[in-house]
């Protein structure tokens, strides 16, 4: 099985290289946000504000760390369940947002806007949070600092190991292990 | 009456929870080292090797094994003859996971207030279930409980007639729908009896038996045997990509009910299973 290495930003031509399945080592910036940044982040829009980070061809990660240690960049950080972000997540794609790493399913209506805006559904492996923490090289506060582990950080991470779950294409990789194609 | 400090719980409360999400138990590792070698499929032995890597990463770096350091949840066995001297023992019990989970750098996880939704900064409330029992000592057991897997989990009111065949369906229902969320390979805690609130308790307590062990009664343990190989024909594999290993084990826990009742209880714990023992 072949691993495929990308880096951020997203270009159009190499999310539409990905499919379902594909085994990814990801480099360069993405931006750590979870539940109640996204929640922010919704109400910003709905006011009309800017948001504290750019989305176009960029990859949101759901993580919130534990703390960082003396000399460490970052405590554990791996992925968070990515459906209670759904609601918020059309809306962040049809602003350019290209890719989001977390685990587990997609809501049908999310499955369907990533196709639409041609962007691409990461899983890394959940509870793997030391592992996954020793491929981020770098780690800052952004917005949202009161939100304590569920503030917005910017994150450099080398070799990032993830499976493309749901591509530009409507293909979802856990429908296709259910349904027996694996 | 044996007298035991409030400092004396604070301090072995605060270094089980630092414990428990530095090292998973010998019980869980050895699972995956199980699980690896009878796995078929490629994918599923990349999942199991990261975490395997995960476990020795994390206690190499006293770091979680997880950034959700969890809900730290307590069945405590507080014997007759003692007591706890100097404060309350659910003071205590906080005391020691405030201490513990910011002394350890652990995830602070609790919101105040469910719809407001402010963290306490702290980790705590922790959740306590005290049992009395004979004796002049303290038995603490902990579990750092992780939130996604929590979701995923399911408590039904069946009929009495569904029986065995219906407690089943619920099970592997629960789990399927569960799929990737829960964070598979998991420890399946299933609570069958008493009644609303007993089941969803005993299906949490099941969670601490060490993973591996049967049951000591041979018909419950049948009952968990046949639920971990049917849960494991689903073929949902660690993290849901596929495979052979859905669950690493089942624990079921029966208790007497009303004869209109079949309450089913099926708590899910993702394969960080974070348990740890302490007897003052």
């Amino acid at each position: 099985m072949g691993v495929v290495h990308i880096r951020t930003p997203l270009e159009e031509e190499t999310v539409l290289s990905l499919r379902a399945g594909d085994r990814v080592l990801l480099s360069g910036t993405v931006y750590a946000a979870r539940d109640a940044a996204h929640k922010r982040m919704c109400e910003m829009l709905e006011r009309g504000e800017p948001l504290p980070i750019p989305l176009q061809g960029q990859v949101i990660y759901y993580v919130g760390p534990s703390p960082a240690a003396p000399g460490q960049v970052i405590g554990a950080a791996g992925p968070t369940t990515s459906s209670r972000m759904d609601k918020y997540t059309p809306a962040l794609l049809a602003l350019g947002l290209k890719g989001m790493i977390g685990k587990g399913y997609r809501a049908d209506e999310v499955v369907q806007a990533i196709a639409r805006h041609k962007a691409v559904y990461f899983a890394a492996t959940g509870g793997a949070g030391a592992l996954l923490a020793s491929r981020i090289r770098k780690n800052e506060m952004v917005a949202f600092e009161d939100l304590g582990p569920e503030a917005i950080r910017r994150l450099e991470v080398e070799e990032f190991p993830m499976i493309v779950i749901n591509d530009a294409y409507g293909n979802d990789y856990y429908r296709q292990v259910a349904g027996g194609a694996n | 009456m044996r007298e035991i400090r409030y400092e004396t719980v604070v301090d072995a409360v605060a270094e089980m929870c630092k414990a428990a999400n530095y090292e998973l138990g010998e019980d869980v590792i050895t699972a995956f080292r199980k699980a690896l070698r009878a796995e078929r499929s490629v994918t599923a032995k990349d999942v199991l090797d990261q975490l395997v890597r995960n476990a020795e990463l994390a206690a190499e770096l006293r770091m979680p094994t997880c950034q959700d350091t969890g809900v730290a949840v307590f069945f405590v066995e507080l014997g007759a003859d003692c007591r706890v001297v100097g404060g309350l023992l659910q003071d205590a019990i906080c005391e020691g996971v405030r201490k513990g989970y910011g002394e350890g750098l652990l995830r602070a996880s609790m919101v105040g207030h469910p719809l407001k939704r402010v963290n306490t900064g702290d980790n705590t409330p922790a959740i306590i279930h005290l049992e009395l029992v004979e004796g002049d000592r303290l038995t603490l057991h902990m579990s750092a409980k992780g939130g996604g897997s929590e979701n995923m989990s399911a408590l039904r009111m069946l009929k009495p007639a569904d029986g065995w065949e219906g407690v089943k369906a619920f099970v592997l229902d629960t789990v399927r729908k569960a799929g990737p969320n829960a964070c598979p390979p998991l420890v399946v805690g299933v609570g069958i009896g008493g009644n609303f609130e007993k089941c969803a308790i005993l299906a949490k307590h099941s969670l601490f038996r060490p993973i591996g062990e049967r049951h000591p009664d041979p018909e419950i343990a049948a009952l968990e045997t046949e639920l971990l190989e049917e849960i494991n024909r689903l073929g949902i594999g660690p993290q849901g990509l596929g495979g052979d290993t859905t669950a690493l084990d089942v624990k079921v826990e029966l208790h007497p009910c009303h004869i209109a009742a079949l309450p089913v209880a099926v708590n899910l714990n993702c394969h960080a299973s974070r348990h740890r023992t302490v007897v003052l």
